[in-house]
């Protein structure tokens, strides 16, 4: 089938990109550049790849598994990558909670808890212990044992409702 | 990389229906991807044409209908987690809905895309045959219901025709004196494919005495049984132990189980027995507790 032309809203900015029907939004994404974005197993295991998806007429953006969406299907869509969250000199504060806790080690899972964990404090900025341990039911790692990535989504979560954390 | 295909973009049902009728059997509908999208990649599946149903409002949506809870086929496994009706009127597909997969999963996943794909182990299969769910299949022209239990016929195999789309599923609102829930055994608790799951819906008359039941048992055969020999066993008898016991080990019957990287054939027989006592177990203390769910 012939390249058609997708148009993505990437971290506020506007792509247009040809490309055929059998690429995954993972492929494209790592491809443009967003390398933030992590290929581990392709199978909706792992989520190393999350991201969060916005379809065009959608009340909000979701976090899904990229490897799982051909780039096709984005058409019109607005993603949202880690790298998006924020900056160097502007962390989002689950950033700087990851980092500051010890919440990274290899670091290749990291880009996809903190999509999971932005879409968990999105939905539900007070979550308990339980309902963190849920939200990133999709994400492994193989470093951590998780104690930590706990401790500093829960740590973002007190920063972001506090209001010194500069949330976005 | 996935193989090469062509991609059809409907923007309304009739439009998807009108692409089937014409590209079948080449065409395979694609909701959330999260089985096909693996199992093309794989190499398993080369379809020579995907078609897009993930876009169409018409598929989604939770509704209240004539006595029937109606569910769009597209309607993601995220939603049916979240809506109250679901809570209210389909409190084991709620149950299953949660352990199904994990969170980004459960975002893409379909309730058709689960059913449609047939496996075995199909979560959202065994409540709704515990709650006596039908399939709407629609295609160009014709418009068929059929049982949940008539649909799937083996692993990985269903009734649909290749022109049809899997558009709704429905299923008349439980009765005020019954109760109902869903139990699975993975390999871990989340993220993990049943090795064995149950559901089971029990309707009880004045008296207390059942007067309905539907048991159903996920990986346990070629395809999601209903256990007619345990839901006889209820039938007319008091919600104790010792019916409990008589009709979960009668459902072992409707088992056909298999030795798999995931556990046992004896195992899974075992647990069917384990997890069915302790399904109605709860229905019973539900009953007890006057905790009627409606």
């Amino acid at each position: 089938m012939k390249p058609e032309v997708i148009t993505m809203n990437i971290n506020g900015r506007a792509h247009h990109i040809a490309l055929e029907p059998n690429v995954t939004l993972l492929t494209t994404l790592r491809d443009l550049g967003y390398t933030d974005v992590k290929c581990g197993c392709e199978k909706g295991d792992c989520g190393a790849c999350a991201i969060l998806l916005r379809l065009p007429g959608a009340d909000s953006a979701e976090a899904v598994n990229s490897c799982l969406v051909l780039t096709w299907q984005a058409d019109g869509a607005d993603i949202t990558t880690v790298a998006g969250l924020g900056t160097a000199e502007q962390p989002h504060p689950l950033h700087s909670a990851f980092a500051d806790t010890g919440a990274i080690q290899c670091g290749y899972c990291s880009p996809g808890l903190i999509i999971a964990a932005k879409a968990l404090l999105d939905r539900n900025p007070h979550p308990t212990e339980q309902e963190i341990r849920e939200a990133i039911e999709g994400n492994l790692c193989r470093c951590t044992g998780y104690g930590h990535i706990i401790d500093a989504i829960r740590t973002a979560a007190d920063k972001m409702s506090s209001g010194k954390g500069g949330a976005r | 990389m996935l193989p090469k295909f062509d991609f059809l973009r409907p923007n309304t049902l009739s439009e998807a229906l009108a692409m089937l009728a014409e590209h079948a059997p080449d065409v395979v509908p694609l909701a959330g991807g999260t089985n096909l999208i693996v199992e093309m990649r794989d190499g398993h599946r080369s379809p020579k044409k995907l078609m897009d149903v993930g876009r169409l409002r018409e598929l989604r949506g939770i509704r209240r209908d004539d006595g029937h809870l109606v569910v769009g086929g597209g309607t993601t496994i995220s939603e049916l987690l979240a809506h109250p009706l679901i809570a209210e009127h389909g409190l084991p597909l709620r149950q299953a809905a949660g352990l199904l997969g994990n969170p980004l999963v459960r975002n893409r996943a379909t309730v058709a895309g689960n059913l449609a794909n047939a496996s075995p182990a199909a979560d959202t299969a065994p409540p709704l045959l515990a709650l006596g769910a039908e399939v709407e299949l629609m295609s160009k022209d014709k418009t068929r219901y059929l049982p949940l239990y008539e649909f799937v016929v083996d692993v990985n195999k269903t009734l649909l025709q290749p022109d049809e789309l899997l558009a709704s599923i429905r299923w008349q609102v439980p009765h005020p004196r019954s109760a109902a829930g869903f139990y699975k055994i993975g390999l871990r608790k989340a993220d993990a494919c049943s090795v064995i799951n149950a559901a089971a819906m029990v309707v009880w008359d004045e008296r207390g005495l059942c007067s309905q039941a539907r048991i159903a048992l996920g990986a346990a055969a070629p395809r999601p049984v209903r256990a007619r020999e345990a839901e006889a066993a209820l039938l007319g008898q008091p919600l104790e132990a010792g019916v409990i016991e008589a009709a979960s080990n009668l459902a072992v019957q409707a088992t056909h189980p298999i030795d798999d990287i995931r556990g046992t054939a004896a195992y899974r027989r075992r647990m069917a027995q384990v997890i069915l006592r302790r399904l109605l177990t709860q229905i019973a203390e539900s009953q007890a507790s006057g905790r009627q769910q409606s």
